[in-house]
């Protein structure tokens, strides 16, 4: 049990040893990672054939995910039953069976050791006692669930529901983009030098992202001037938020005189073909960014879709895994589209590759100060969705459901 | 070999590394044609077939625009890098285009003095000779899929 003081002033303070503390990062693992979470896997479209697999992980746990034979899909941790060793050493592919380089043990599709080398051994020598029971060491398996092609897994048993985890509106969202079968375009890694937390605060805090990515706020894509609004699920956990296709042509950011605003008025760009967006779900929405709780973003950037994967390396290092895709059925303008647009996003992203540096900054930042705190007070102390975004509620959410999982009262 | 074609094509990859390593961003767009072409990718994602670029542009005008975005709009930690670029080989399309692949790494050098690994990978281009010689088609393929904090400058 983690003894720790949280700052008196509650939901409006983080304070910074949450990034810091070895200990705390150890705990979140067991009681975030492996508890009853819903992690990403990885899209149903890598896994398109019978006996095909990739491997991932959930947390700091390697996990193998497979399509088995009659089509089902498994999840199982990445560790030999014998000796613990990889079971799974390539990224992707398809399997008969997966055998363990070191003892030949192998696996079926399900995760199930179904052979020991040498069991009975040779000759009526060596091998496993009769009564000998390996499988007491099994690696451990995961519950899986598929919500419109994006695959799921936890290792609790008392994980609800992966519609009831997510909530009605934040469902509903994550519906509106998982519509019909996809097409994967591919993925990249970006190594983040912060703390997991720190990205999924900057996911959910509405509040920074026309201010820190200049590239919306010169070419007025999006600012909190435009329509838009955001749920936050009812403990917290995730949130979803939205901007509408609107240009706006206010000026309130020349008013506050922010670094962010356009009043140069030198800078335009000369090819505007990365920007011009289809309305393909016919509600108007420009930008949609959804996170799930611990480590999943799901994003709609004009026709840029992609799922994010957060993977934490330690205290001070997340790997972002991240996967664009489109629809199976996109037509060659859709694709190129898509992939021109890939140029707002990822680690060269014109509009998310600040995102690295900020959280980097941030870790750099609190080095001396684990007893101070982050103040997330825009908005108030609540934790309710809305159609202001100059505010933290969706942040607030974040550290409400964290201490609720870490048992440490606000 | 043609001695003076692979000089030709070596010239042009050196004045690319010279251009970016000394921070003269605005002379990037020059060194492709009108329409060339410029895209990240990696080799993960060449091996598997997929289409997805790192950073993609199609066309001096874009070219321009992500050096107008890095210049004006984009925030990142000051930093340098330092190309090295070998093993050039060079064939000969038409009289007037040349293929090449190369060989390159890239050192970034932050502010603070930390210098890192940051990218190694083969470029791969289809070059135009003349009026000038310069890239018809730039193909960088990173040979790792992770980019550590952000990719600003191109590689």
């Amino acid at each position: 049990m983690l003894q720790r003081a949280w700052p008196a002033e509650g939901a409006t303070r983080v304070p910074y040893w949450v990034y810091q503390d070895r200990d705390v990062y150890r705990e979140e693992l067991q009681r975030i990672w492996r508890g009853a979470t819903w992690s990403y896997l990885c899209l149903e479209a890598e896994l398109p054939e019978p006996r095909s697999f990739v491997t991932t992980f959930v947390g700091d746990m390697p996990v193998v995910v497979t399509r088995d034979a009659a089509g089902a899909l498994h999840a199982w941790e990445n560790r030999c039953a014998h000796r613990g060793a990889l079971i799974c050493m390539q990224a992707r592919g398809r399997a008969e069976r997966f055998a363990c380089i070191y003892h030949n043990w192998t696996y079926d599709h399900a995760g199930n050791l179904a052979s020991v080398a040498f069991r009975k051994g040779i000759a009526g020598k060596g091998g496993l006692p009769p009564d000998a029971r390996p499988e007491s060491q099994a690696p451990a398996k995961l519950r899986v669930s598929s919500l419109g092609g994006l695959v799921f897994g936890t290792l609790s048993e008392s994980t609800p529901s992966l519609e009831d985890y997510l909530g009605a509106d934040v469902l509903r969202r994550m519906q509106r983009v998982m519509k019909k079968p996809l097409k994967v375009l591919g993925s990249y890694t970006q190594v983040l030098p912060n703390n997991w937390k720190l990205y999924m605060d900057n996911v959910k805090d509405m509040y920074h992202a026309s201010l820190l990515h200049l590239f919306f706020t010169r070419f007025r894509i999006n600012r909190l001037t435009q329509k838009g609004g955001f749920f936050v699920s009812p403990d917290g956990a995730h949130h979803c938020t939205f901007t509408e296709m609107v240009e706006d042509a206010g000026d309130a950011y020349e008013k506050e005189g922010v670094r962010a605003s356009g009043s140069h008025g030198e800078f335009a760009l000369e090819n505007r073909e990365i920007l011009d967006q289809v309305d393909e779900f016919g509600d108007r929405v420009a930008i949609q960014i959804l996170s799930m709780f611990p480590g999943f973003v799901l994003h709609q950037i004009r026709n840029s879709l992609a799922a994010r994967q957060v993977v934490p390396k330690g205290i001070d290092r997340t790997e972002l895994h991240w996967t664009l895709f489109g629809y199976a059925d996109d037509d060659e303008a859709m694709t190129r589209r898509r992939l021109l647009q890939a140029n707002l996003v990822g680690p060269a992203g014109f509009i998310s590759m600040e995102d690295g540096a900020a959280t980097g900054f941030v870790q750099r930042g609190i080095a001396g100060s684990s007893g101070r705190a982050a103040v997330i007070e825009m908005g108030g102390s609540g934790v309710s969705g809305g159609d202001s975004r100059i505010t933290e509620s969706a942040v607030r959410g974040l550290w409400q459901a964290w201490r609720r999982y870490m048992e440490i009262p606000a | 070999m043609e001695v003076r074609l692979q000089a030709v094509v070596e010239n042009l990859h050196a004045r690319y590394v010279h251009a970016l390593d000394a921070g003269r961003l605005e002379d990037w767009p020059q060194l492709f044609t009108e329409n060339g072409t410029y895209r990240v990718t990696t080799a993960e994602n060449e091996e598997r077939g997929l289409p997805l670029p790192v950073m993609y542009a199609e066309g001096r005008p874009m070219l321009r625009d992500r050096i107008a975005s890095l210049r004006h709009a984009n925030i990142y930690e000051p930093q340098r890098y330092r190309h090295v670029v070998s093993s050039t080989l060079v064939e000969r399309i038409d009289e007037g285009r040349a293929r090449s692949v190369a060989h390159f790494l890239v050192v970034r050098i932050m502010q603070d003095g930390d210098a890192l690994l940051f990218a190694s990978g083969r470029y791969v281009d289809r070059i135009a000779l003349s009026p000038q010689p310069r890239y018809e088609e730039r193909v960088v393929v990173c040979d790792s899929r992770r980019f550590d904090t952000l990719l600003a400058i191109p590689l």
